[in-house]
C-alpha cells in the first residue's frame, strides 16, 4: 500500500448540484474523514477538520490531501458548451478503487453483463486493439477498439459498430471516448471519477459529456446508472478485493491487454493504494 | 395499456416491469430522475402523487401510487386465468397478507440497499437489522411451504405476492446481506427467475448468467 503516491492526486468528492447552504456531505478520502460544504461558487472541503483545496471541474468538487499535488488532468470536451453534461450521482462500491477503474476499461464483459445494451451473444469477440503507456503525458491509452453494440448510446436506435478509445489520466480516473451516433465527427465522453474512501471501498462518480439533444435528461442518467449498477454486484464479489499487480496472480488473455498495461503502469509508478503488493 | 413513471434502479418500479413482462402486457415508460435529480419531488410529480414516491401508474383516469395496488390492478385487469390474484377467500387473503410484508421489505431491505449504494441518509445498521429479521421470517415461511410440498408464497402457483416480495430480497446483497444461510429463499428466488418472460434489473441476473455453483 502506498499512500504517498495517492495523496498527490486530486479526487472528486461531491457534485456541484449537491452543495447547499448549511449542508455537509460526509465521506472518507484515503482513510480520512472529510466533509464537503459551502455553495456552488464557494465550495469548502475539510479533511480531519483542516481546510483543503476545493476546485470546481467537470460538474464536481475536487480536492487533494497534498500541499504539492500533481495537476488535475484536462478533459478538453468539457469546454464544448453545446454538449449535454451529465453528472450521474455517486455510487458506493465495496471494492478497491483500482478494481472499479479496471472494470470500466474491460470490453470483454459487455455481452455477458450488459446484455442487450453494450453487447450481446454471439457477438462476443474482442478484436485486436492497441494499448500504450504515453510516457510524455504519463497516461494509459487504448485505441482502435471496435465493438458490435445493440444499443451503444441512448441516441442509438439500432445496433451499430461502435469505436472506442480509453484513457487513464490518473490511477483512479478512466475516460471513455466513443462513437457519437448523432454526430459522427465527434466523440461522446463518459468518465468515472473514483473517490478512494479506503483501499477496499470507493465512491464512483460517473460523468458524461454527450451530443444528444433528443433524449430526456432523466433517461441519459438512468441509461448510465443501469449500466454501472450491473457492474456493481460483480465488483463487490471479485476476489481478492485488492487489485493484484503481480502478473502471476491472475491469468490475463489477449482481450485483457488494457488491464495488463494499466496494472504495469500502476506498478511502475508505485500507485499501489488499493493494490496487492505482496503475494 | 398503462403508463409507468419509472426509475431504473428502484425495486418497486421493477416489480411492475417484471409483472407486466410475465403477463405480456404492453405499457409506456416515463423516466423520472429519482437519483441524483430528486425529480419525484418536483411540483409536476407531486401534483400526480402527493406522497412523492415512485412508481406511479396511470391508466386513463386511474392514478395508482402504491406498488402493491398496481400489482393487484394489473392482475385483476390483465390475467384472465385468475391465478396471479386468487379469488378464493383464503387464497386472496394470504396474498394480501404478503403484500403487506412486501411493503415492510421496502422499509428494511430496500432502505438498507439505498443507504449502502446511494449514500442515503439514516441509520444503516438499523435498516440492516430490520432486513435480516425480515429475511429470517421469509426463510421460515418458505421452509414451511417446502415441507408442505409447495414452492410459492400462496397456493400452488406464483401470485402477485411472490412478485411483490421478490426484488428487495433478491437485491439484499447490494446492502451486504448475502443469501448464504437462506436455502429456502434461494430456492424461491431461483424459481421466480425461471418464470417464462422473466426480465432483469441491475443486481438481478438471468439464470444463465449465474456460474455453476454460485448462489442466487
Amino acid at each position: 500500500m502506498s499512500l504517498s503516491y495517492a495523496r498527490d492526486d486530486w479526487y472528486a468528492v461531491a457534485m456541484v448540484e449537491q452543495l447547499a447552504e448549511g449542508r455537509v456531505l460526509r465521506s472518507k478520502l484515503l482513510g480520512q474523514e472529510i466533509g464537503v460544504s459551502g455553495s456552488a461558487t464557494e465550495p469548502m472541503v475539510r479533511a480531519s477538520g483542516a481546510l483543503r483545496p476545493a476546485e470546481l471541474r467537470y460538474d464536481h468538487v475536487w480536492t487533494t490531501l497534498s500541499d504539492a499535488p500533481r495537476p488535475l488532468f484536462e478533459i478538453a470536451e468539457a469546454a464544448e458548451d453545446d454538449r449535454t453534461f451529465v453528472p450521474c450521482g455517486p455510487v458506493t462500491v465495496r471494492c478497491s478503487p483500482l478494481r472499479a477503474v479496471e472494470n470500466f476499461l474491460d470490453i470483454a464483459h459487455f455481452p455477458f453483463v450488459h446484455t442487450g445494451i453494450l453487447g450481446e451473444e454471439p457477438h462476443t469477440e474482442v478484436r485486436p486493439y492497441k494499448v500504450e503507456i504515453r510516457d510524455e503525458i504519463d497516461e494509459v491509452w487504448a485505441t482502435e477498439i471496435g465493438f458490435h453494440q445493440p444499443q451503444a448510446a441512448k441516441s442509438a436506435t439500432t445496433a451499430i459498430e461502435t469505436q472506442y478509445q480509453y484513457r487513464v489520466p490518473a490511477p483512479t480516473t478512466a475516460v471513455l471516448y466513443k462513437t457519437c451516433p448523432p454526430k459522427p465527427d465527434a466523440w461522446d465522453v463518459i468518465a468515472i471519477f473514483v473517490q478512494p474512501e479506503t483501499e477496499e471501498r470507493c465512491i464512483v462518480w460517473p460523468w458524461m459529456a454527450l451530443y444528444d439533444d433528443v433524449t430526456a435528461y432523466a433517461e441519459l442518467v438512468q441509461f448510465q446508472q443501469e449500466i454501472f449498477l450491473q457492474d456493481r454486484s460483480i465488483l463487490e464479489n471479485q476476489k481478492p478485493t485488492l487489485l493484484p499487480l503481480d502478473p502471476r496472480m491472475e491469468i490475463p488473455t489477449r482481450c485483457d491487454l488494457t488491464s495488463v498495461v494499466y496494472r504495469r503502469w500502476l506498478k511502475r509508478k508505485g500507485a499501489t493504494y488499493g493494490a496487492m503488493t505482496k503475494t | 395499456m398503462f403508463t409507468l413513471y419509472n426509475y431504473v434502479l428502484s425495486g418497486n418500479c421493477y416489480k411492475i416491469r417484471l409483472f407486466a413482462a410475465l403477463l405480456g402486457v404492453e405499457y409506456k415508460i416515463i423516466s423520472v430522475d429519482f437519483y441524483p435529480g430528486r425529480e419525484h419531488r418536483s411540483p409536476e410529480m407531486l401534483a400526480l402523487n402527493p406522497a412523492g414516491t415512485l412508481p406511479v401508474l396511470t391508466a386513463g383516469d386511474l392514478v395508482l401510487t402504491e406498488t402493491q395496488a398496481m400489482l393487484t390492478w394489473i392482475a385483476a385487469r390483465f390475467d384472465p386465468s385468475e391465478t396471479w390474484l386468487p379469488r378464493d377467500p383464503e387464497g386472496l387473503a394470504t396474498v394480501i397478507e404478503w403484500l403487506g410484508f412486501a411493503g415492510r421489505l421496502t422499509q428494511s431491505a430496500g432502505l438498507a440497499r439505498l443507504q449502502a449504494m446511494l449514500s442515503w441518509p439514516g441509520d444503516s445498521d438499523a435498516a440492516k437489522a430490520a432486513a435480516t429479521e425480515d429475511l429470517r421470517r421469509l426463510e421460515l415461511a418458505l421452509t414451511d411451504r417446502v415441507l408442505e410440498g409447495g414452492l410459492w408464497l400462496a397456493g400452488d402457483a406464483p401470485t402477485v405476492a411472490d412478485i411483490a416480495c421478490f426484488p428487495y430480497v433478491a437485491l439484499s446483497p447490494d446492502a451486504g446481506l448475502e443469501h448464504e444461510g437462506y436455502p429456502a429463499i434461494r430456492n424461491w428466488l431461483y424459481a421466480i427467475r425461471g418464470l417464462p418472460g422473466f426480465v432483469t434489473m441491475p443486481g438481478i441476473h438471468y439464470l444463465h448468467d449465474v456460474p455453476r455453483g454460485a448462489d442466487g
